[in-house]
């Protein structure tokens, strides 16, 4: 079963609880430096709990590519996709 | 207007600037002498050393210094070049046969630094249709070498085979016969645990992977003949390659790795930081050579451990809370909060005690770190120096009750 963006997005939202700190709202654009300021560990703890989540292999090539919460969701729904 | 290039680095600069200036910054330490493997005078004060990563006190061993000695002068001060031009001496045969007696394998190839093994070593081995799978803790070495490299970067919870396996099972399910190399450390540096071996080789074969084990910080300290943590746990016959280091308990600096594989010779033609790069001097060649000798037939690490099983005691003793256990040459008590742990070395170094501060993103769960490496060279009045100013420190800033 294919998922929307949008439900794979509201997942990681949830996903991301443990690492947004400062309780902000989380959308599409915020981003991961400059709005929730996670430092790129934390970034690769919140990947690994949606590797799990998802039950699928994200690799650590493409954090450069990732600022977002909605460029996350992207780079999943393309992974499921595969 | 153009980027100035140091504009990405102006939140660590306004970190560092939050820092003192002069003696008590913890970046700019300089030891104006060195007495011995443990003692040094700093900022004109006698200091101990606690915190240099000398686990078995071979800077100042005689034999390691007349073996430097005569190769300095036989053979000069520095090679001018690679291992595959003209930087190849007797010297660098003689200690890759030592390593491989060490090691008891096939292969051994030494590289100038231990970074550099690792990098050389990773980056190379796994290749754009292979796989890597680190450690989350993984030393700098293993992430860069994986940044250098071509190979799809998978990274597994801490000293957990259960993640471990269930992201070899997906590698598996989409890529079953991809080459994958299973990165871990024998002993974590920060906190110095140890990996569970065994388990983690264990899942790692189940899916046909290979094994790379660093043994940086366990050579010479764990195993009946000084090889590591893969000896001491019985499971050298699970790792396909140990990388290590001279710069810690072999008292020098160079890196090296070895394996049983029957082609890994021709790493000596393809691995960039093994051929793009001046080989180690020949005194550093003689000295790393002697103290394997020693470090085999030696009882030193029953010494240092019973230093570290007493200093953790101790300070455990005392209240502290406590990032060790002392099953390794690591002490490291864990501070709430990183600008107290910069107060609390400061105050250490007033003391006479050289420690490490220890903060993130170099150190695990954000933690701050007053972290001590011990030498089996190291007193026990020493070690109950350094307790006596921990707690005394600890007391004077709120740390203990």
């Amino acid at each position: 079963m294919t998922q929307s963006t949008t439900e794979i997005f509201d997942q990681i939202s949830d996903l991301m609880a443990p690492f947004n700190t400062k309780s902000i709202n989380i959308k599409p654009d915020t981003s991961f430096a400059t709005d929730l300021e996670l430092d790129s560990l934390s970034v690769m703890d919140m990947l690994a709990a949606i590797e799990d989540h998802f039950d699928i292999t994200v690799p650590l090539n493409i954090l450069p590519d990732l600022e977002t919460v909605g460029q996350v969701a992207e780079a999943v729904k393309s992974i499921l996709e595969e | 207007m153009t980027t100035d290039l140091f504009e990405k680095f102006q939140n660590t600069i306004n970190d560092y600037n939050k820092l003192p200036k002069g003696e008590l910054n913890p970046f700019t330490v300089s030891m104006d002498k060195v007495i011995s493997p443990t003692e040094a005078i700093i900022n004109g004060r006698k200091t101990i050393l606690a915190g240099t990563n000398n686990y078995m006190g071979m800077t100042y061993n005689e034999e390691c210094l007349k073996a430097a000695e005569e190769a300095l002068r036989s053979f000069g001060t520095g090679t001018t070049g690679s291992r595959v031009l003209n930087g190849t001496y007797n010297g660098h045969k003689i200690l890759e046969e030592t390593l491989k007696n060490f090691y008891d394998v096939d292969h051994a190839i030494v590289f100038s630094t231990g970074y550099q093994a690792n990098l050389g070593v990773i980056a190379t081995l796994a290749g754009p249709n292979d796989y890597v799978v680190i450690d989350s803790d993984s030393h700098a070495s293993i992430y860069d070498g994986c940044s250098m490299g071509n190979a799809t970067v998978i990274r597994f919870a801490h000293n957990d085979p259960d993640n471990l396996e269930k992201r070899l099972e997906r590698i598996r399910r989409k890529d079953p016969d991809a080459g994958i190399l299973v990165v871990i450390e024998g002993v974590y540096s920060m906190l110095g645990d140890q990996a569970p071996i065994k388990e983690l080789a264990t899942a790692a074969k189940k899916h046909h992977a290979y094994v790379l084990v660093d043994e940086a910080h366990s050579i010479g300290v764990f195993g009946k003949t000084g090889r590591g943590v893969a000896q001491e746990q019985g499971v050298e016959h699970l790792v396909d390659f140990t990388v290590g280091t001279f710069s810690k308990s072999v008292g020098t600096v160079g890196g090296y790795c070895v394996s049983n594989h029957p082609q890994f010779e021709a790493l000596r033609l393809v691995c960039r930081p093994y051929v793009f790069t001046a080989s180690l001097p020949p005194s550093v060649v003689a000295s790393a050579n002697k103290a394997l000798e020693l470090i085999k037939d030696s009882n030193l690490r029953v010494k240092l451990l019973e230093n570290s099983k007493r200093l953790n005691k101790g300070l455990a003793d005392a209240g502290f809370n406590m990032g060790t256990t002392g099953e390794s040459p690591i002490v490291a008590i864990i501070i709430d909060e990183k600008f107290t742990a910069v107060e609390y070395w400061q105050n250490m170094m007033l003391e006479g005690v050289y420690v490490n501060l220890a903060v993130p993103p170099a150190t695990p769960n954000n933690l701050s770190l007053m972290r001590c490496s011990l030498s089996a060279a190291h007193t026990f009045e020493q070690i109950d120096y350094m307790l006596e100013r921990f707690i005394k420190v600890g007391k004077k800033l709120g740390v203990l009750a």
